[in-house]
């Protein structure tokens, strides 16, 4: 489990996450969702030890997360951030391979080799893994980056906004990946995601940011609804049943 | 393919090495190898050799100490020439002359090798405060750095008469190399051999912070560390060889474009093809205006400028 209590974070006296309280249950998918600049990526930061907290508590496992060794915590919980602008020409296998770095500190076993194989075909990628990233399509590089955090093989995938730069089709997959991970593998994955329609066909479980705070959390079913959306995005979100999921008409 | 161009690059370091060997005023031949006599002997071992010796090392420290530092600064541009690192290390020297007027070797190295560590370290630090990271600015503001450094050297050695000792640091010379004189580089060495431990950890640290963080690693120690190797490295050639421009920043930079960034298999290639382009050049200078020399500096200064223009119109490309 990972619990959330009180937390708080400022940057230049602005309160950018503010008291928040959440436990995010094991074997689950958790959608962060929110308007922009509500604080979404701050606290997966927090939660993934990319930045310090000013306040409150966070439980890994019933362990404060700064009472942990970094090494051990990082083959406990992967992040992959936002944006990841990385300028090294590493290949796609190469860059997985980095992901059993915690494990094998460089030095790769069989065992680790078939985590960089399986993470690559979870992704289908394969055909390409011997390209180098800064000579893939944004969306290539993007799944990439996943591949790494799979063979990363942590009980807890933290990814924000993993649908950027990808196409239907690679976006579905994605999501397919994480519905996989998560009921083939027992995975706890979080992820902050924009389209709402893919975090009410894909998650579990929803929490809603808006200016730092938790304006509403909970199954997906209860914030999927028109009177939630409307407190979360000021939109009037017309909300249609096809079959057994919501689909949100976000376009007018 | 790979191991393929490591064969290449040995095959050439063999080649050039035996001609290194054979180049130079007082004749020897491949064929009087056998019956050597005593004064051919003595040119071999205590001229000959050392300078094939201290091209090799020189050449490989420089180069590994530019693809160390890129990796580390996330810039293909940061190198010892376009950091500061070998003015600093210059000042190094020139403070342990005025501070010990009789400093034995280590003593100089060793101050040599702090002012290069303070130097590159402050280099970085600026790095991290600077907003506007485009890839020329970056080493357009260590050349800078490296400039004013060499300012505060000039200005001392003005005033303490000692300008003539102080250039002949500034420019690369294998003509002096003499055994006894060079031993020194060998300290460069063990620290190659550490920073091929690191190589993992060096590419890990280029991938950035928030990476090295996910994956367990301490950044900052890493990046302690490749700086301590780049300095012991650098400081130990300049003090035996001089100043070697642009072959930190153009050695890592050909490997990389046809190798990638992986630098656990970019290290001997780029060791090598570092000790082969300095052979090839110390070669060149030896006989373009034979029996007289062009110093290695000027050498690679002019086809190393040549490279790094050529790498800077086609950045465009890649990276
Ligand atoms: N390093 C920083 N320094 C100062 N302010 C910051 C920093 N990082 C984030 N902020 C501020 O914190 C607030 C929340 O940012 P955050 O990135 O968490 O938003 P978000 O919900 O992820 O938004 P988006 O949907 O656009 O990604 C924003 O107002 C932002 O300007
Ligand atoms: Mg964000």
């Amino acid at each position: 489990m990972i619990n959330v209590k009180n937390l708080s974070k400022k940057y230049n006296n602005k309160t950018v996450v503010n008291n928040v309280s959440l436990n995010i249950k094991k074997g689950k998918i958790t959608s962060f969702i929110g308007p922009n600049g509500a604080g979404k990526s701050t606290l997966l930061s927090a939660v993934s030890r990319l930045i310090k907290h000013d306040v409150g508590e966070i439980m890994i496992d019933q362990k404060e997360i700064n009472s942990w060794k970094s090494n051990e915590l990082s083959k406990k919980v992967a992040i992959l951030k936002q944006s990841n602008n990385l300028n090294v020409r590493l290949t796609i296998r190469e860059l997985v391979s980095f992901g059993r770095f915690p494990y094998s500190q460089g030095n790769l076993t069989q065992e680790d080799w078939e985590k960089v194989d399986e993470a690559l075909s979870f992704m289908e990628l394969h055909d390409i893994e011997n390209q180098f990233l800064d000579e893939l399509s944004g969306g290539q590089r993007q799944r990439a980056f996943i591949a790494m955090v799979i063979a990363q093989d942590t009980e807890y995938i933290l990814l924000d906004e993993p649908l950027n730069n990808l196409d239907m089709k690679h976006s579905v997959q994605i999501m397919k990946v994480l519905r996989r991970l998560v009921d083939e593998l027992g995975k706890t994955v979080i992820l902050v995601i924009h389209d709402i329609n893919f975090a009410s066909f894909y998650s579990d479980y929803v929490v809603a940011l808006k200016n730092g705070e938790i304006i509403r959390q909970g199954p997906t079913n209860e914030i999927i609804e028109q009177g939630t959306l409307k407190e979360i995005y000021d939109m009037d979100i017309p909300i249609k049943q096809i079959d057994k999921c919501k689909v949100c008409v976000y376009f007018a | 393919m790979i191991a393929m161009k490591i064969k290449y690059l040995v095959i050439a370091l063999a080649v050039f090495s035996v001609s290194s060997i054979f180049i130079g005023v007082s004749g020897i031949s491949l064929t009087d190898i056998f019956h050597l006599n005593e004064f051919q002997q003595q040119i071999l071992l205590h001229s000959r050799l050392p300078r094939l010796i201290s091209i090799i090392i020189a050449g490989a420290s420089m180069a590994i100490c530019g693809l160390i530092m890129q990796q580390l600064s996330r810039n293909k541009f940061v190198s010892p020439t376009t950091a500061g690192t070998m003015d600093s290390a210059r000042l190094g020297i020139l403070v342990s002359m005025l501070v010990f007027s009789a400093a034995n070797p280590l003593f100089r190295a060793g101050s040599a090798f702090l002012f290069a560590l303070l130097g590159t370290f402050l280099f970085m630090k600026i790095l991290d405060k600077i907003k506007f990271k485009d890839a020329i600015f970056i080493p357009l503001v260590g050349i800078m750095f490296g400039n004013i450094i060499g300012s505060i050297t000039m200005f001392f050695a003005y005033k303490n008469d000692m300008i003539q000792t102080i250039t002949a640091w500034l420019q690369g010379d294998f003509s002096m190399i003499l055994s006894g004189s060079y031993e020194l580089l060998y300290i460069s060495i063990p620290a190659l051999f550490i920073a091929y431990l690191y190589a993992n950890k060096f590419t890990i640290a280029g991938m950035g912070e928030d990476f090295s963080i996910n994956l367990g690693m301490n950044h900052k120690r890493v990046v302690n560390v490749g700086l301590i190797i780049v300095a012991i490295s650098t400081s130990v050639v300049v003090l035996t060889v001089g100043v070697i421009p642009f072959l930190g920043l153009i050695i890592p930079n050909i490997v990389s474009i046809y190798q990638g960034d992986n630098l656990r298999s970019n290290l001997p290639h780029t060791a090598l093809l570092g000790a082969v382009f300095v052979l090839f050049c110390d070669i060149l200078g030896r006989v373009l205006i034979y029996p007289y020399e062009i110093p290695i500096g000027l050498t690679v200064g002019v086809i190393g400028s040549g490279v790094f223009i050529y790498l800077l119109l086609r950045r465009k490309n890649y990276a």
